[in-house]
């Protein structure tokens, strides 16, 4: 594997390490009354994410979108399109009905800054992370702990 | 209660056609029902809108294309429960169909197609006279 400047090997640990994450919490989450639905597509960049859901046809009125802590849930419902008595269906694949899923990040989420559209059926929802929950660079300085070593003075 | 199920998207299978764009490429599901004079076709096409979609009638077997575009530029997908891609999806329409006045129309990531009986397919309401 070629590694690139730390810079970028720290986002492709970061990436892995929010992937194992998701998986451990996704797959580890799974009470009653919670449906997989809608799939959900999460995007990652150093400073926020972006959870996407397929959800044609859903209107965003009744679209409801609660985030606390780490916690995102989204609640909604689509109605069967054919109205009146004298529908007759030849084929049914697409689903209706409620919906609610609750996912867990694997940080908290500054709820200030969290942004949702819609478009084309598509919900994305921008999801920073909590200042406190940022990745912070540590710098290489003098080493306090190696100068006390040595019997320097702090 | 309404249970919801995961519907996984299902690919289109790949034969020797080879296609310009990358994507996979996805059948959309549909509800097909008739109701008074016409069919209707309802897709879901998450991501297309309608600068985005070809509808093609040729003889009787009507395509419909569903491009999207690729976003989130600058982040890396993290997590993937379901795949984006474009949709294709063919079907044979009746001989009842009036190929002339079909209707089309998009709305968040939806097709709605209308397709209207042919008038001499239209059903006939007999009158029962007395006597």
């Amino acid at each position: 594997m070629f590694w690139r400047h730390s810079g970028r090997r720290s986002l492709w640990r970061e990436m892995d390490r929010l992937q194992r994450e998701m998986n451990r919490s996704m797959t580890s989450f799974a009470p009653r009354g919670n449906s997989g639905f809608p799939p959900l597509n999460m995007w990652a960049s150093e400073e926020d994410v972006v959870l996407t859901a397929e959800l044609p046809g859903v209107n965003p009125d009744e679209l409801d979108i609660s985030v606390v802590g780490d916690t995102v849930t989204l609640s909604g419902r689509r109605e069967r399109d054919a109205r009146g008595d004298d529908v007759r269906y030849h084929r049914r694949e697409r689903w209706h009905g409620e919906f609610t899923r609750t996912v867990q990040l694997p940080f908290r989420i500054d709820v200030d800054q969290v942004d949702a559209s819609f478009k084309k059926g598509v919900l994305m929802l921008a999801l920073p992370r909590a200042e406190e929950d940022r990745p912070r660079r540590i710098e290489i300085g003098e080493g306090q702990y190696e100068r006390l070593a040595e019997g320097q003075p702090a | 209660m309404n249970e919801m199920e995961r519907q996984d998207k299902q690919a289109v299978q790949e034969h020797d056609a080879e296609r310009t764009r990358s994507s996979t490429v996805y059948y959309p599901r549909v509800d097909i029902f008739e109701q008074d004079d016409h069919t209707v076709l309802l897709a879901d096409m998450p991501g297309v809108d309608e600068n985005n979609i070809d509808i093609t009638l040729e003889k009787n077997i009507l395509t419909i294309r569903g491009y999207v575009d690729e976003p989130m530029a600058g982040y890396s997908l993290a997590y993937s429960e379901y795949g984006v891609g474009d949709y294709e999806r063919t079907f044979a329409l009746s001989d009842e169909v009036d190929r002339n006045k079909i209707q089309a129309s998009m709305k968040d990531g939806v097709l709605r197609l209308v397709l209207p009986k042919a008038e001499a397919a239209r059903a006939r309401k007999i009158t029962v006279q007395a006597g």
